[in-house]
């Protein structure tokens, strides 16, 4: 009798796969997702981005643990995480253009609660060396008024919640080498030939 | 340690398979999907105020529960079509329901207490303990409703000659 009373096991999963589908939407038209994610394909890996009402709050390259980032963002901005299908539409459009080469600043809002406030002097710095620039952890360094600072603002960078978006891989060592990326030397390398920085 | 609720993209892959199917023996497969709709909308509104993050299960299907009541109630005080539809196998021209037995379609049409005892006893497999916990009411009531439920399935016409 059990059996005459259920839907198979794969068919629920199906179903109950469209129907999420439909639930996402409705639940971004509705204003209730407090942190939509999205992944953007790009030449660097796919991206997995997310936005709040506040603007992009974090972008995470391919190879990052995604289970703990979604973690993160429900202990630190809010539990209700969903993959809203539409809210990362900007970021993704301007990304395209930015790997096409077709962009050279982001007008993307942000949201900077994933920061430390030393984070946000640091990056809020980096934010304005611009496409096709370069400088050096102690410039920066500098800049927030830190002159001794250079290690922990190498830190910062490498902790950016926003990288490609915030040019935390314009900031390179003081001999010129590229030393160190959040997202791997690769990426920051792919990025600075991009921007014409690099041969 | 008091646990965290996980992000709610996490939650919902977890239990999206378990309340449709609740759904489907509730309200029927054709309405399932709205009334899921409808749940996960609720579920979503209230999750930063959820109390009880080691019981999601329970926590959503109590809210599937309520709206698939809201549902029934609605439903009976619409205006009935003129004129009433003849009964027929819940199967027959109804796209939705293809692959589903006619009993799953019959679940629904059972009172408020013994549908839930059967949907969660019978159609999601839960012990009579996990039940009981779930509507709040005692082991002896879940196995009552449960009974009396089954006992009315099987004395549908739909459900002997299928």
């Amino acid at each position: 009798m059990d059996e005459r009373l259920r839907i198979s096991t794969e068919e629920a999963a199906a179903r109950s796969r469209t129907a999420a589908d439909r639930f996402r939407v409705a639940a971004s038209a509705d204003g209730l997702v407090d942190v939509a994610v999205g992944t953007v394909d790009s030449p660097v890996g796919e991206l997995l981005v997310a936005v709040t009402p506040r603007g992009l709050a974090s972008v995470a390259f391919e190879g990052q643990d995604r289970d703990a980032l979604l973690d993160r963002f429900a202990r630190e901005l809010s539990p209700r995480v969903v993959a809203a299908p539409g809210a990362t539409d900007d970021v993704r459009r301007e990304l395209d253009e930015y790997f096409r080469g077709a962009r050279r600043h982001f007008d993307l809002r942000l949201d900077r609660r994933l920061m430390t406030p030393f984070m946000r002097d640091v990056l809020g710095a980096t934010s304005r060396v611009s496409f096709g620039r370069l400088a050096t952890y102690g410039e920066i360094a500098d800049r927030i008024g830190r002159p001794t600072a250079s290690r922990a603002v190498g830190a910062a960078l490498g902790a950016n919640p926003i990288p490609i978006v915030i040019p935390c891989h314009r900031v390179v060592g003081a001999n010129g080498k590229l030393t160190g990326y959040g997202g791997g030397l690769p990426r920051k390398e792919h990025l600075l030939r991009l921007e014409g920085s690099l041969l | 340690m008091k646990r965290r609720l996980p992000p709610f993209e996490v939650f919902l892959e977890a239990n999206r398979a378990l309340v449709y199917r609740y759904l489907v023996a509730a309200v029927g497969p054709v309405d399932a999907d709205d009334i899921f709709q409808e749940t996960f909308l609720a579920a979503l509104r209230a999750y930063p105020r959820c109390t009880d993050p080691g019981h999601l299960d329970r926590w959503v299907l109590r809210i599937a529960s309520r709206k698939a009541i809201d549902h029934h109630r609605a439903a009976a005080r619409r205006p009935v079509p003129v004129p009433a539809p003849p009964d027929r196998p819940a199967a027959d021209g109804d796209p939705a329901a293809d692959g589903l037995g006619q009993a799953v379609q019959a679940v629904r049409d059972l009172p408020e207490r013994q549908r839930d005892a059967v949907a969660y006893r019978h159609v999601l497999g839960l012990s009579v303990a996990e039940t009981a916990s779930l509507m709040g009411t005692t082991r002896d009531a879940v196995r009552a409703n449960a009974y009396q439920g089954i006992k009315r399935l099987k004395e549908r016409a739909t459900w002997t000659n299928d």
